[in-house]
């Protein structure tokens, strides 16, 4: 199987989409001519022109209402946000428009878009261009948000959110565009709403989700190799929908949990999956579930403070020698 | 025109005090061609707007209708005007005073009434409510609630109709106090760039809530903002329903045959406050501005006398269309008290198109949380 990187993988996904069906188109600032502020659309422009990939003005409110608007007509555009962080100029579009048409018109609407970018901290930004909003798009029920961890889940991801007939945010991650993993020549999907087992264990179900899984995965082996604590990993893949399922199955049986993710703390995705696993798997905890998240300030600019304040190793080896002591 | 540099020149237009240089809207071609049937339906839908709406403020005195419940009153020609021009590719969607958008497009007394209500007989289940009106069967893309946060839906519309070769325009309603958001600003520059065949509409009522149109925007003619933005402009009066016509037609002509974005401000005015719950609006306003207007420029009593006048239209038959649309607005009132809120379980469904529709996408995972 070849070695492609994160952001050769979604391109794929973009460029066989593009193949697939008519009516996917690309917008979005530098997508086109430019090939990408991080050259994830490179070579598309070329490859199928101004009709397809489609260069927009730095007006993140008027492509994406345009994007809803065109889908509302069965266009299926896929919109770039440079880093999902601007895509808070356009919140009345995406979490209004996109999220509640269909509801408001009692299900005579549906708005087939896909929006994506990169939504990370750990860059040496400062807090503007550090955004992991997925927990806000999943508290607008109409929108379904994902966070590929690797090259593999995020071609299959994508395929999907833009074959999927409700709106789509897929969060990429800058750190990931140049990681390689192996993706089959061969074309596939990846359903919503299925998490993936990174490693199987029998001591701690740790949870994560987008590069916190990738963290994780390497916390896990120093785990086993240092204290012989071994993990199940579990990593979500989709926000909303959520496997509760694998989630819950893990936890039975390890009786441990510890979720780790990029958000800051307060009402973090982990809020909710710490309530599901509680609600649902009460007798079976054999400790308090704790959490490594982002510690809950605005981003630092920094970079040692900042690569401290984001989920690492350190981190989150320390939350999980917590969980069982 | 040495100000208006990018105005329609299609025909003089009127500058807001000068004289008309048309003075029969009547006659010009899009109107000298309609039949005495076209504009007695014309003169319906306007009636119709005004007796159903009425009928709503009724239901609302009464505590039946929640919410918000913004009225056209006043403001009927403009909608009933422009939808009349629609043709099968041309599709329309306005902000939260949709009532008579809603009914100029066909929709039902029924299903409107219903969704006020807020019952599962309505156009949207009851999930919308008297700004969420929608028929995209019909065309009609809503009902929104957010100032201005329908342009760019708007320029989505149309920039669909152009993706496809089809030949067609997008008709976007918003108010003149809509025109001072970002997102309409970001739109008009979008549209024209791309060349997108759609037309804004400014309903320039004069009020923004309780903000006349001087201390809301620095330059009061909104038309010219489409100068920034190489896009071409027009205004026009919005009580003479043939006007609004004769206008809109430019306008709309003008985006489907060359592909370009259209600003047409309407200047017209709401009777009612801006919400039923705005009881200040004889503050803001005098008693006498109100009077003036629906003296001389009530958009109902200026067609029918049109039509009398041109014999299409005589006391007795306007009296039949009057106590026809009346009827039809009682009827409304009693089939939405009659209709049964939808049930609980409806709360959560139309939420996700893949849910509702049980798809294999829809089968892994779950969509809600509830305990
Ligand atoms: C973004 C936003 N800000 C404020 C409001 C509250 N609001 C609703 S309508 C309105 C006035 C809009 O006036 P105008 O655009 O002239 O339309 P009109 O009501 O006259 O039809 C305001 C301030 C809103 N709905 N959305
Ligand atoms: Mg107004």
């Amino acid at each position: 199987m070849p070695l492609i990187t994160y952001r050769e993988a979604i391109k794929q996904a973009l460029d066989e989409e593009i193949q697939h069906d008519e009516n996917v188109c690309i917008m979005g600032e530098e997508v086109a001519q430019y090939n990408g502020a991080y050259k994830v659309t490179e070579g598309l422009w070329e490859k199928y022109g101004d009709k397809r990939v489609i260069d927009t003005p730095i007006s993140e409110a008027a492509f994406s209402g345009l994007a809803i608007g065109a889908s509302c007509l069965g266009i299926r555009p896929v919109v770039e946000m440079m880093f999902m962080s601007f895509s808070y100029v356009a919140i009345d579009q995406l979490f209004n428009n996109a999220s509640f048409c269909r509801y408001m018109s009692g299900g005579l609407m549906n708005v087939p878009i896909v929006v994506r970018g990169p939504a990370n901290g750990g860059t040496n930004v400062g807090a503007t261009h550090s955004h992991t909003p997925e927990n806000m798009v999943a508290n607008h029920p109409g929108l379904k948000v994902v966070c590929p961890s690797n090259a593999y889940d995020a071609k299959g991801l994508m395929k999907t959110a833009i074959r999927d007939n409700d709106p789509v945010f897929v969060m990429e991650n800058t750190l990931l565009y140049g990681e390689k993993w192996e993706v089959p020549e061969e074309e596939y999907l990846i359903e919503l709403g299925v998490a993936n087992i990174l490693r199987e264990g029998s001591d701690l179900t740790i949870v994560a989700h987008g590069r916190c899984a990738m963290i994780a995965l390497k916390a896990a082996k120093m785990l086993e190799e240092q204290h012989e604590i071994s993990v199940d990993l579990v990593d979500l893949r989709s926000i909303r929908p959520l496997d509760e399922t694998t989630i819950l199955e893990s936890v039975k049986k390890t009786g441990r949990a510890l979720l780790v993710e990029e958000n800051k703390p307060y009402c973090g995705v982990d809020a909710q999956i710490s309530h599901l696993i509680q609600l649902k798997a009460f007798d079976y905890l054999d400790a308090p579930i704790h959490r490594v998240s982002a510690i809950d300030a605005p981003q630092i600019y920094a970079k040692e403070l900042e690569d401290w304040q984001i989920p690492n190793e350190e981190r989150i080896i320390e939350g999980a020698l917590k969980c069982l002591a | 025109m040495s100000a208006a540099k990018k105005k329609s020149n299609a025909t003089a237009t009127k500058a807001p005090s000068a004289g008309d240089a048309i003075d029969d809207f009547q006659q010009t071609p899009i109107n000298a061609g309609l039949s005495r049937e076209d504009k007695c339906k014309l003169y319906r839908t306007i009636l119709g707007i005004r007796r159903f709406e009425e009928r709503s403020l009724q239901a609302y005195n009464q505590g039946k209708i929640g919410g918000f419940l913004h009225l056209y009153i006043g403001q009927e020609a403009v909608a009933a005007g422009v939808v009349s021009l629609m043709e099968e590719n041309d599709h329309i969607i306005t902000a939260y005073r949709d009532h008579g958008h809603a009914l100029a497009v066909g929709m039902s007394m029924n299903e409107c009434m219903a969704e006020m209500f807020g019952k599962h007989t309505g156009c949207s289940k009851g999930k919308g409510g008297s700004m969420h009106f929608f028929a995209p069967e019909k065309n009609y893309w809503g009902g929104h609630g957010i100032v201005a946060g329908q342009t760019p839906l708007g320029a989505g519309l149309a920039f669909a109709l152009k993706y496809k070769g089809l030949k067609g325009c997008c008709i976007c309603f918003l108010g003149d106090g809509a025109v001072n958001q970002g997102s309409f600003m970001e739109t008009l520059n979008l549209v024209s760039l791309w060349g997108i065949p759609v037309v804004f509409v400014i309903e320039n009522n004069g009020y923004s809530m309780g903000t006349s149109l001087a201390r809301s925007s620095a330059e009061e003619n909104l038309a010219h903002r489409a100068d920034g933005f190489d896009i071409e402009w027009d205004v026009c009066e919005g009580h003479d329903v043939f006007e609004v016509r004769e206008y809109a037609n430019r306008a709309m002509s003008r985006a489907r045959e060359e592909m370009k974005p259209f600003l047409l401000e309407i200047r017209t005015y709401r009777y009612r406050g801006h919400s039923v719950a705005d009881a200040n609006h004889e503050k803001y306003r005098t008693k006498e501005e109100i009077e003036e207007y629906k003296k001389n420029k009530d958009p109902i009593n200026v067609l029918k006398e049109q039509l009398v006048a041109d014999g299409s239209l005589t006391e007795e038959s306007a009296s039949k269309i009057n106590l026809e649309v009346k009827t039809e607005a009682d009827a409304a009132a009693k089939f939405a008290e009659q209709s049964p809120v939808a049930p609980r379980s409806e709360i959560q469904t139309d939420v996700y198109w893949e849910v509702d529709n049980d798809t294999n996408n829809s089968l892994k995972g779950t969509y809600f949380f509830n305990d």
